[in-house]
């Protein structure tokens, strides 16, 4: 006979606004094997789990249903409450009553009916349950970070420093990101590459930290403690251990025009070529595109440059596989460029350039060494516009979220550009100001009232180009309401950050989700920032959303502190529903007749062989095993087997049958 | 190649030559064009501004008297016309004011028809043909003006690049024409403020013509009515307004296609433009 306690919550008014929760407490005290049945209004909190605990000694149950939230948020909660008063906590089951019941339906009889239901089919269903012992599994204790920009190194320095090995994946000849690429930062206007280059350098001379640049994460499998990785090195064609990097090679190349990546295509590289001069590893690599011995068989100028023979023109990929606890993705953003901008004329007009172009003319390592001169012809604009939101927080563009950087790096710009031509104008039009961050709306004040930059309210209808001179046609919806025509030397677009090209790709290597604009979904908005919902993977950076600097290194180390936390245990706790194949002992006895279905259906190549012996030594019979370390508990294999030779612990066909006849058997 | 065709007001009065060009291009290029029996007018500017019932059910009129005749496909050569159909088709999709609307017109509408305009024509019946077709080619820098009602609201009408459409200009380079890069191709002309504010429309249009002068345009290629009125009837009150006069003519795309297939001027209307065309 089965003493069951039920234990109803009201979560506030979650539930209690539409369930009469005291009448599920009295209809439930009615049904057979329930020993005890209480309701009250915080069921998660501390008094809360007493009650549930007192209970359990003072009946002495041997199973307990909580009638709650989603067993999502607080399955833990109550099943760790049982524990400690001393039940198996896979005795202990929650009924869904506030997203199954309360939340969509109205208030009524009915409502109440229902959660009485529901929470009637888990008595039934937990008299049925056993106990059940967590899963241990070892735990790799070396983590991948894939994306070497400030994400990628902060996260990697971190757990480096914390003790564990990491290995740091980037898909550019060098690390550092978009951040390298910035002139000053706000909202204190200290040089990027000052800060963020020694970082660089710290990471690449880390003991705990291998690095490979130039290398993709080619494939993933594996689970929360126990991944394998493939790591796709692409050729570089140069021997780094050979290579000093003295840049004669650089100097012989006959490709000068390619445009430079890092210069926003502002300037131009070679086709062996060092992105930066602050690049880490400071080596080439060649760009087998662009190269000429590449493409036409012929050249080999840079082999004859080198002095220590480091080119090696017969270089393949080389596939790496690394085993790793915990994977710290970090792949960044990247902005939208030609043809999104049709009516700014971006692409069409020289002198219309994008933020990360301008921080380029800005940068002392840029391409005019830090003058603000128009790409078109090299003159210094006496005129810029900086348009906000270009293409961001725009339904028709496909873009309706906020790309959150651009309203201070606008400021920025425009003030550095006033600090540089003092005699110049910039107008910024603006759709709102969003300077949320520590000193950010002082920093937007000052570009106003210190700097003299013109904010004008209102969208840029279009940008073209009239006799030498970009006319701006915009609104101001501010002051006049009327319409207002600029006539600019230089164009900025604030435009919209957007995933990284192939983060969809990157995603589904790694089974985790992304959002519908390819960014990297996180496992909870508020409470599980840097987790995603596949166990072992964490996120860092602009690959989740737009994000600034500080915003990026806080959630890196946020990552990398989860990181470390998993890696403090020498074992992973895993849950033990899983799937288990019938053993009637003794082995031969198995229903399980040895097809193998389930081994194809699995997606987790959960399902292994086994082969049962003889005294003689001879096989018998050769039936399914499950990979505890593998199995997720999908199901998949349950409803494949033909001989109903598999269940799913906790969730066997009885106990689903138990609670479906409760609900007809009433 | 049967298509049903709504010419509306404007092809019927004002833009004669428009509707003179469209059939006889359509003639060339073994087009039939089937006229909807009992056609009426479309509310075009009026009825919109006034009365939304009214604006949605004279069009619906006209959609359900082509579905009556069965027709699949209509063609509509003014932008206006054109705009106010395919919205009612979208408006018409809901439910309740499909009902209040069948209501009003007493006939039966399923909303099925499939509405083009005379780029969309083109561009998919008569590509291959036109090119095979081309006698004397079309050599002149043109701006290709589409205005506002052709491309806009994107999300009903589904055609082309809503900043910078390009069929019309593939069109130009297809008879042998060069496109000139300007920036006033979807600008407003002040549209039917013709009447009760020419000092506005005036100012737009002399706008757009002013930068197709400017880009050295020698025409100004539009396919609608309204557009076509307003650069071409209104020149002469622009021009008081210019340092410089411009006399640059405003033609029809189906006008400078027929130029190029070898067509009279006379059978495609050219006489009639207020601005003479030398072409």
């Amino acid at each position: 006979m089965s003493k069951i306690g039920v234990f109803i919550c009201h979560c506030g008014e979650n539930i209690s606004a539409t369930v009469d929760c005291e009448r599920v407490a009295q209809e439930l005290a009615k049904v057979e094997g329930v020993e005890c049945a209480i309701d009250y209004k915080y069921m998660c909190s501390d008094p809360g789990q007493t009650i549930i605990k007192d209970a359990i000694r003072e009946h002495h149950l041997d199973g307990v249903v909580v009638g709650a939230c989603s067993p999502r948020m607080h399955e833990p909660t109550f099943r760790r409450a049982c524990a400690e008063a001393g039940l198996n906590p896979y005795l202990c089951e929650i009924a869904n009553l506030r997203e199954h019941c309360s939340w969509v339906h109205e208030k009524g009889d009915a409502t109440t009916n229902k959660a009485i239901d529901l929470v009637k089919m888990l008595v039934e269903k937990v008299k049925r349950n056993k106990p059940l012992e967590s899963i241990k599994v070892p735990i790799t204790k070396k983590a991948l970070v894939i994306g070497g920009g400030i994400a990628g190194i902060q996260a990697s320095l971190d757990i480096a420093n914390a003790g564990h090995q990491v290995i740091l994946v980037e898909k550019d000849p060098s690390i550092g990101g978009h951040m390298s690429q910035l002139s000053e930062t706000f909202p204190t206007l200290d040089c990027s590459q000052c800060i963020l280059t020694p970082r660089m350098v710290e990471v690449a001379q880390h003991p705990n930290i291998t690095l490979y640049t130039y290398a993709e994460l080619e494939s993933l499998e594996g689970f929360i403690g126990n991944f394998t990785a493939k790591i796709r090195l692409k050729a570089k064609s140069v021997d780094y251990k050979k290579c000093t990097g003295c840049g004669a090679c650089m100097q012989k190349c006959p490709q000068k025009k390619i445009p430079s990546e890092f210069n926003a295509g502002l300037g131009t590289r070679t086709a062996i070529y060092v992105p930066f001069p602050q690049a880490v590893p400071n080596k080439p690599v060649i760009d087998r595109e662009h190269c000429n011995y590449y493409k036409r068989g012929k050249c080999k100028l840079c082999e004859t440059a080198c002095p220590t023979g480091a080119i090696e023109w017969d270089k393949e990929d080389e596939i790496l596989t690394e085993q790793v606890g915990a994977i710290v993705v970090t792949t960044g953003f990247n902005v939208k460029g030609t043809d999104f901008f049709p009516e700014y004329g971006y692409g069409k007009y020289k002198d219309v350039i994008t933020g990360l172009q301008f921080e380029r003319l800005a940068s002392a390592s840029g391409p005019t060494f830090g003058e603000i001169r128009r790409p078109s012809d090299g003159t210094i604009p006496k005129k810029i516009v900086f348009i906000a939101c270009a293409g961001s927080r725009d339904p028709a563009k496909g873009i309706p979220y906020c790309s959150k950087i651009c309203c201070m790096y606008t400021a920025k710009h425009a003030m550095l550009y006033q600090h540089k031509v003092h005699d110049g104008e910039s107008t910024v039009f603006y759709m709102d100001i969003r300077a949320g961050g520590k000193n950010y709306e002082e920093f937007v004040r000052r570009a106003i009232e210190e700097d003299h930059v013109n904010y004008v309210r209102g969208r840029v209808a279009r940008v073209y180009e009239k006799d030498g001179k970009l006319i701006v046609k915009g609104v101001d919806t501010l002051l006049s309401g009327e319409q207002v025509e600029i006539e600019a030397d230089m164009v900025v677009l604030a435009t919209a950050g957007v995933a990284n090209c192939g983060a969809e790709v990157l995603a589904q290597k790694m089974h985790i989700s992304y959002d519908p604009y390819h960014f990297f979904a996180e496992a909870h908005p508020k409470l599980k920032p840097v987790e995603t919902n596949t166990a072992g993977i964490f996120l860092a950076g602009a690959c989740q959303a737009p994000k600034d600097i500080p915003e990026t290194v806080g959630m890196a180390s946020g990552a990398a502190v989860k990181v470390a936390g998993l890696f403090s245990n020498n074992e992973l706790v895993r849950e033990p529903l899983i799937a288990v194949v019938n053993r009637m002992p003794p082995p031969v006895f198995s229903t399980c007749v040895g097809c193998f279905m389930c081994q194809t259906a699995c997606p987790y190549n959960a399902i292994e062989r086994e082969e049962i012996k003889g005294r003689d030594g001879k096989v018998i019979k050769t039936v399914a095993k499950v990979n505890p370390g593998l199995c997720q508990g999908c199901g998949t294999c349950v409803a494949f087997c033909r001989s109903k030779s598999i269940d799913i612990q906790g969730y066997s066909n009885e106990q689903v049958f138990a609670e479906v006849m409760s609900l007809l058997n009433q | 190649m049967k298509i049903g065709f709504y010419p509306g007001c404007s092809l019927k009065g004002s833009s004669r030559e428009y509707n003179e060009s469209v059939i006889a291009i359509a003639k060339a290029l073994d087009i039939e064009l089937i006229e909807i029996k009992d056609w009426n007018c479309c509310g075009a500017t009026a009825a919109h501004s006034m009365n939304e019932e009214l604006s949605l059910s004279l069009p619906a009129r006209i959609l359900a008297l082509a579905e009556a005749q069965g027709l699949k496909e209509v063609v509509v050569p003014c932008a206006a016309c054109y705009n106010r159909l395919m919205v009612t088709q979208h408006e018409l999709k809901d439910d309740t004011k499909r009902e209040k609307v069948t209501d009003i017109i007493q006939m039966p509408y399923s909303g099925e028809l499939k509405i083009i305009n005379v780029l969309q024509m083109l561009e998919s019946y008569a590509m291959d043909k036109i090119q095979e077709k081309v006698t004397k080619p079309f050599a002149h820098k043109v701006a290709c003006y589409y205005g506002c009602l052709l491309v806009r609201p994107h999300k009903i009408l589904q055609f082309d690049r809503v900043e910078d459409p390009q069929s019309m200009d593939s069109m130009i380079k297809l008879i042998g024409g060069t496109p000139v890069d300007w920036a006033f191709k979807t600008e407003c002309c002040g549209a039917g403020f013709s009447v009760s504010r020419t000092d506005l429309v005036v100012r737009l249009s002399g706008n757009i013509l002013q930068d197709a002068a400017d880009r050295n345009a020698e025409a100004v290629i539009v396919a609608c009515p309204m557009c076509q009125s307003n650069l071409d009837m209104r020149r002469g009150a622009i021009n008081e307004t210019l340092s410089k006069p411009i006399d640059i003519p405003v033609l029809f795309i189906t006008q400078a296609i027929g130029l190029s297939l070898g067509i009279s001027p006379k059978e495609l209307g050219l006489e009639r433009h207020f601005v003479t065309v030398k072409m």
